[in-house]
């Protein structure tokens, strides 16, 4: 009975898909066409951008970590992937996908030895890594947009569909799958969960702490490449901070899931809530036309009104 | 003196550096050290120092103010509207820029004490709601400062820069009775140990309020500064200056786990920070490398602060850290 318990998934990681139906039925009754297949097709694939890159924050998170050099991995391996396949040579062009995620994951491993090695906060640590990715971008770019194209894979990935469904969420859903895998059916997870609870009773348990973040990280640094790649393929260009848009709705999308910011506890599903939650918020607030103004004061009251009812559900319970 | 020194360790390090930069910055300008060249620096680091104290309120209680650069915004926008006209209309514009920057602290501190929401969290949030605010009075970058008044506190007095004497009033009128005061003690209690503070009869909800109310103080000084030396107001100046308040806080020796450090460490770490900016311009290094080679002295600055963990003996001890 406790096994299956622990199956179904916490009242936690079911409010933001509770907020996504109300979403969702609230503006409809403005806008009736956010009811139809084909906007709601558009916003699956949409989130699979901010998707992917929540799903590697999740794990960061929930190491009781932070990762701020997100915008500029996405930024690096856009930039990186685009310069490949825009040479036109056929091999470089096979090679950008790969290259841009060794790219993110050799980031990752950075950011990870200087949080688990040298001890420095990974607030800004992962501050610092991203200023000098966005110093590297400069250097090589001159600080214009940077040449190069996406290749058809990229835009096939950020921009087809399969079966009607688009090929990005299918990528985003296939991540979360095997990550799914990996935490619940190796040791990782329930290291991950163990560090940000408690890191020395863990440590002192026999784990090797070290190694659990550098993967965390280089997980995370891996999953903001493929975003970085799949926004290139989108957009069939890499631009300057195209990934600052991209950190605080990253954030707010895993904490919005139930995950806590301290780390030790959350989950995937409530992740992917989160981010169906803030994707079709921001869409609905574009589609009312309202000032930026407006839109920002709307967003970010409607995120402290979801983490009230955290607290409050918590409280009652 | 030694005992000083030694007592504030973090700092004595943090002002060294700073001397070291400053020295190396004058030699390289070439105009040289003259009062010009220092109060433009001064300016330019006081906005950022200001900003910086907002941050250490955040910290000091194991907290993070992801809205300081936002209630900057949002009180530079104010002022651009407020601070303009007669003496009395000026003084009525000052105390309601202050008085709103107060208010976006305390907003953040009662969804922290009160909704029991981490403060990284709530900061993240309110910080859209008051850039929102902002780009309502702002939607472009315009408006108007009284100049008398801006020249007044970005000039120099008798060859000084006055943000030099601000920064120092700054230490010595607010910081040092402050630390002496129960509250004072109360920030580095809570702190350190929310638990042991609270055993011991501390009203945490009060010191937790009176911090973020302490913190959007002066994030709207740092906003004030910043429309005198700017004369305008711009809804787009937020994100910067919160990530270089976090950075300069933690170069100016003030833990990120909350406890340790003095305001006077924030100051100097927002300074270092400035001047490493600063003395990339002037260094015939290409533009085009200066971002990096930004970035990259700021990451070492930081390793090296934490480098003294690879001398720990016993490997357990890094995990209290």
């Amino acid at each position: 009975m406790s096994g299956l318990m622990q199956r179904l998934p916490s009242m936690d990681s079911l409010v933001p898909y509770i907020g996504t139906i109300l979403l969702i039925l609230g503006g409809s009754v403005f806008y009736p066409q956010i009811l139809g297949f084909e906007y709601l097709t558009q916003q699956l694939q949409i989130s699979a951008f901010l998707g992917l890159l929540a799903l590697g924050a999740t794990l960061v998170i929930l190491l009781g970590h932070i990762d701020l050099s997100v915008p500029w991995i996405l930024g690096g391996a856009a930039i990186l992937s685009t310069s490949l396949a825009g040479t036109g040579d056929a091999v470089l062009t096979a090679l950008a996908i790969p290259a841009a995620l060794l790219f993110g994951g050799l980031i990752g491993i950075v950011n990870g030895v200087g949080v688990a090695i040298l001890r420095i906060p990974s607030m800004v640590w992962t501050l610092a890594v991203n200023s000098m990715l966005l110093g590297v971008a400069v250097l090589n770019t001159g600080g214009f947009n940077p040449k190069g194209e996406a290749s058809d894979t990229m835009i096939w990935l950020a921009t087809g569909q399969l079966a009607g469904i688009p090929a990005a969420f299918l990528v985003w859903m296939l991540v979360a799958g095997m990550m799914a895998l990996v935490l619940t059916r190796s040791g990782f997870g329930r290291y991950l969960s163990a560090i940000g609870y408690n890191e020395k009773a863990t440590f002192l348990s026999g784990v090797s702490t070290p190694s659990v973040i550098f993967a965390a990280f280089a997980i995370a640094g891996v999953c903001s490449a493929l975003g970085g790649v799949l926004l290139a393929g989108y957009a069939n260009q890499a631009y300057q901070s195209m990934g600052d848009p991209f950190l605080l709705p990253t954030i707010a999308a895993v904490v919005i899931g139930g995950t806590s910011i301290l780390g030790g506890r959350g989950s995937l599903v409530g992740t992917i809530g989160g981010v169906l939650f803030i994707t079709l918020l921001t869409s609905i607030l574009s589609v009312m036309q309202i000032s930026d103004a407006w839109r920002n004061i709307t967003f970010g009251m409607i995120i402290i009104v979801m983490l009230l009812l955290q607290t409050l559900r918590k409280k009652g319970s | 003196m030694r005992d000083l020194l030694r007592a504030n360790q973090r700092e004595t390090i943090a002002f060294s550096v700073l001397v070291a930069l400053l020295v190396s910055y004058l030699a390289t300008h070439p105009a040289g050290p003259t009062t010009y060249v220092m109060t433009i620096w001064a300016n330019q680091c006081l906005i950022l120092a200001l900003a910086a104290i907002a941050q250490f309120f955040a910290v000091i209680v194991r907290g993070i103010d992801l809205s300081v650069g936002a209630i900057m915004a949002l009180t530079n926008c104010i002022a651009s509207y407020l601070v303009i006209g007669t003496g009395a209309e000026m003084t009525f514009g000052i105390i309601i820029v202050l008085a709103a920057g107060v208010g976006c602290g305390v907003l953040n501190g009662l969804l922290v004490v009160y909704g029991r929401i981490q403060p990284i969290v709530v900061t993240l949030a309110t910080a859209s709601v008051f850039v929102g605010l902002a780009l309502l009075l702002r939607p472009t970058p315009g408006g108007q400062i009284d100049y008398d008044l801006a020249d007044a506190l970005t000039l120099d007095v008798l060859g000084v820069p006055t943000a030099l004497i601000v920064t120092v009033a700054v230490i010595g009128l607010i910081w040092v009775p402050l630390r002496r005061t129960g509250l004072g003690l109360g920030l580095y209690a809570v702190g350190s140990s929310e638990q042991a503070a609270f055993q011991s009869g501390m009203p945490i909800a009060r010191i937790r309020l009176a911090s973020f109310a302490l913190g959007g103080l002066f994030a709207g000084l740092a906003g004030l500064y910043f429309s005198l030396v700017t004369t305008t107001g711009d809804a787009g100046i937020g994100p910067n200056f919160t990530l270089n308040s976090i950075a300069a806080v933690v170069l100016g020796g003030v833990a990120l786990r909350g406890g340790v450090g003095t305001l006077t460490g924030a100051i100097a770490g927002a300074f270092i920070l400035k001047t490493i900016g600063a003395l990339m311009f002037f260094s015939g290094l290409p533009p085009l490398a200066q971002p990096f080679v930004e970035g990259l002295i700021l990451a070492a600055a930081i390793a090296i602060g934490g480098a003294d963990v690879l001398r720990v003996k016993n490997k357990l001890e890094v995990f209290g850290r």
